[in-house]
């Protein structure tokens, strides 16, 4: 991983929502083939600064390069390069799983078997479950399958995990290892830090609207170590995360 | 089902794989929006009540109340020859009451108020066997003169003062009856078209916006024309389908009058397109405007309900007061239920309800005006 290519490029992105700077002069660079993580607290301006760079909502300032392509001129085809997993978004109601696939492909114009797309998730059990009657976990994982219908270059991952079992977390780490193995660049935010640390190439640090640190998470680590930095309390070999997982098991939960 | 999905063939494509080469089709897009919408409404109960279950309730409970509903008040002009088979006739068809023992002048004000539809006056004529009839519409009821006018179409197959009575008995009256399903049903299609149309469309879009349906849809390439017109698709496909199911239901269990057959079926759905497409724009505009699901209804009622009352849906609006007309004059449903009964009992073409399909299309472009300023998208 030596000569880096961006694939997407962010310079000085400026976004107000009316007299309020939710994002101020922020700049990045995410790499061709990594899992790229944007950290932060709430209200840092994480969703805002993907849903800018997903063509979903206007910038104030800046300059903004997907794959080659302005946001400004090229909003239609980014769209067709990218997959977009959002924060808080619905599905046509009254659909079931296979009904939204075939829909999905014809806003996207590709042409796929809707079952694989959901065998890609392992969801071809609920095939005929409506988006409403799965759990939490499930329609995680079908937010992610609609996003790679259109074989995209980059997908979008707005906290996939928030709210999921520690099972179901890790099983979605698989499948986003998986995605980025198949050659696709994944931008994910969370809020839990070792799931960043696990599945993050690299991790952007946002806090009210700028980046504050920017590296993988190992030298992120090593460097406040090396500025002596300890922790309070020694860490038992295991914690009740992996309590709860030898306990239950690691399959997938239905 | 452990580990399942590790074997999964997620492989070979992404970002290694050769881009498409495939242009993107709107069409397509727009397709698939309609399918997927389409089968959402067919899965929607409200969706299906409202368009199909309360317009054949109607239809039935009027439907079994047979002629009940629509009677036509026909004066016996004083003086007028009583026992000939005209009067009996006319007696006969069921919808008809005659109004006899009244004098010229009761008569006179009678009619001028609408109270009675219509005057006869049978005479033999002298050393013929043949009946001359005089008959004498009232424009304050026009809608039943137009039925009796038919009637004795009917009866005489030429309308004034003709001929021998013998003949006529003879002759076949089978012509077109007006029966209350003529009437109720273009109503409560009309009704079914515009609840369908403010109701559906205004929820749909309102709950895309609100639950970020919309929103997902703006990450794929899709055109914003493409959403619209695939709803639109999908919903005036399911009206139609609605329109033909009511009209067919009617024509075969309760004698609704096709005069053309399927040529006035095929006209009457024409007609019905015009109506949802108008009705539509009242559903976008409500959609923008409401704040929530909980405010559609009151917004829609606003829109439907004094169309189903004022319309003439169940009854003719020349019997609503004077000061009333004008505003049921106004009204697009109006047009749209005069268009269909012309169209389904008179045997019009489209080219003889113009004015009708005027008024339609000046109420879609004021609608649609006002519904491109107050949609929202988000
Ligand atoms: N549509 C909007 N109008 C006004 N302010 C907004 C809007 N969307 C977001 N904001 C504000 O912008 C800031 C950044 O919001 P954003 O959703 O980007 O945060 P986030 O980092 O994704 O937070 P979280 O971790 O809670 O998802 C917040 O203060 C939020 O209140
Ligand atoms: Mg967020």
């Amino acid at each position: 991983m030596e000569i880096n290519k961006a694939i997407i490029s962010v310079k000085n992105l400026v976004k107000k929502y009316d007299d309020f700077i939710a994002v101020q002069d922020l700049s990045f660079e995410v790499y061709e083939n990594e899992i790229f993580g944007l950290l932060g607290p709430n209200g840092a301006g994480k969703t805002t600064t993907l849903e800018i760079i997903e063509t979903l909502r206007d910038k104030t300032s800046g300059e903004i390069i997907v794959d080659g392509l302005s946001v400004d001129k090229h909003a239609n085809a980014i769209k067709q390069i990218i997959g977009v997993q959002l924060q808080a978004a619905g599905y046509y109601p009254n659909l079931n799983l296979i009904e939204l696939i075939e829909l999905f492909a014809g806003l996207y114009g590709a042409d796929i078997k809707p079952m694989e797309m959901l065998e890609k998730v392992n969801l071809q059990d609920k095939a005929k479950a409506k988006y409403k009657a799965l759990s939490g976990g499930q329609k995680q994982r079908f937010s992610i399958a609609t996003t790679l219908i259109n074989q995209p270059k980059i997908i979008f991952l707005d906290e996939p995990t928030t709210g999921l079992d520690p099972q179901a977390r890790r099983n979605l780490w698989d499948l986003i290892v998986q995605i980025r193995d198949a050659g696709t660049t994944v931008v994910i935010t969370t809020h839990y830090m070792d799931e960043a640390e696990q599945l993050c190439d690299r991790v952007a640090f946002v806090e009210r609207g700028k980046i504050i640190a920017i590296d993988t998470p190992d030298n992120l680590i090593d460097q406040l170590v090396n500025s002596g930095f300890e922790r309070k309390k020694e860490v038992k070999k295991a914690n009740l995360e992996d309590v709860f997982i030898n306990l239950t098991g690691k399959e997938w939960r239905e | 089902m452990n580990d399942g999905h590790s074997s999964s063939p997620l492989g070979a494509e992404g970002a290694n794989s050769p881009t498409r080469t495939v242009r993107y089709s709107n069409t397509k897009a727009t397709l698939a929006l309609a399918k997927a919408s389409f089968r959402s409404i067919m899965r929607s109960p409200s969706a299906v009540v409202f368009t199909l279950a309360f317009p054949l309730i109607f239809i039935l409970v009027f439907g079994f109340l047979g002629n009940g509903g629509t009677r036509i008040d026909v004066g016996i002009t004083p003086g007028s020859d009583i026992n000939n088979p005209v009067v009996s006739m006319l007696g006969k068809t069921g919808m008809i009451r005659l109004v006899k023992d009244k004098s010229k002048e009761e008569f006179d004000k009678l009619l001028e108020k609408g109270n009675v539809d219509a005057m006869v006056d049978v005479h033999r004529k002298v050393n013929t066997a043949a009946y001359s009839v005089n008959v004498v519409y009232t424009s304050a009821s026009r809608d039943k003169g137009g039925i009796l006018k038919s009637v004795l179409n009917n009866l005489f197959y030429d309308k004034t003062l003709k001929p021998t009575v013998a003949e006529i008995k003879e002759s076949t009256v089978t012509g077109r009856e007006y029966k209350t399903i003529d009437f109720i049903l273009p109503g409560q299609l009309g009704f079914s078209l515009l609840s369908t149309g403010v109701f559906g469309t205004a929820f749909v879009f309102l709950s895309l916006r609100q639950t970020l349906v919309i929103k997902r849809f703006f990450a794929t390439p899709v055109k914003r024309s493409s959403i619209v017109i695939g709803e639109g698709i999908a919903r005036i496909g399911f009206a139609l389908i609605g329109a033909l199911f009511i009209i067919l239901i009617g024509h075969f269990f309760f004698s609704f009058t096709l005069v053309h057959g399927v040529v006035t079926v095929i006209n009457m759905l024409l007609l019905a397109t015009m109506g949802i497409i108008v009705f539509m724009g009242f559903g976008f505009i409500i959609s923008g405007i409401a704040k929530s699901e909980s405010m559609v209804p009151p917004i829609s009622n606003i829109v439907t309900l004094p169309q189903f009352l004022l319309s003439g849906t169940f009854f003719s609006i020349e019997a609503f007061p004077t000061w009333l007309q004008p505003i049921s004059r106004a009204l697009p449903l109006t047009y749209l239920n005069d268009a269909m009964r012309k169209v389904a009992f008179e045997g019009m073409g489209l080219w003889d309800v113009k004015f009708q399909i005027m008024i339609l299309l000046i109420w879609g472009i004021v609608i649609y005006a006002v519904a491109v300023k107050v949609f929202k998208w988000e």
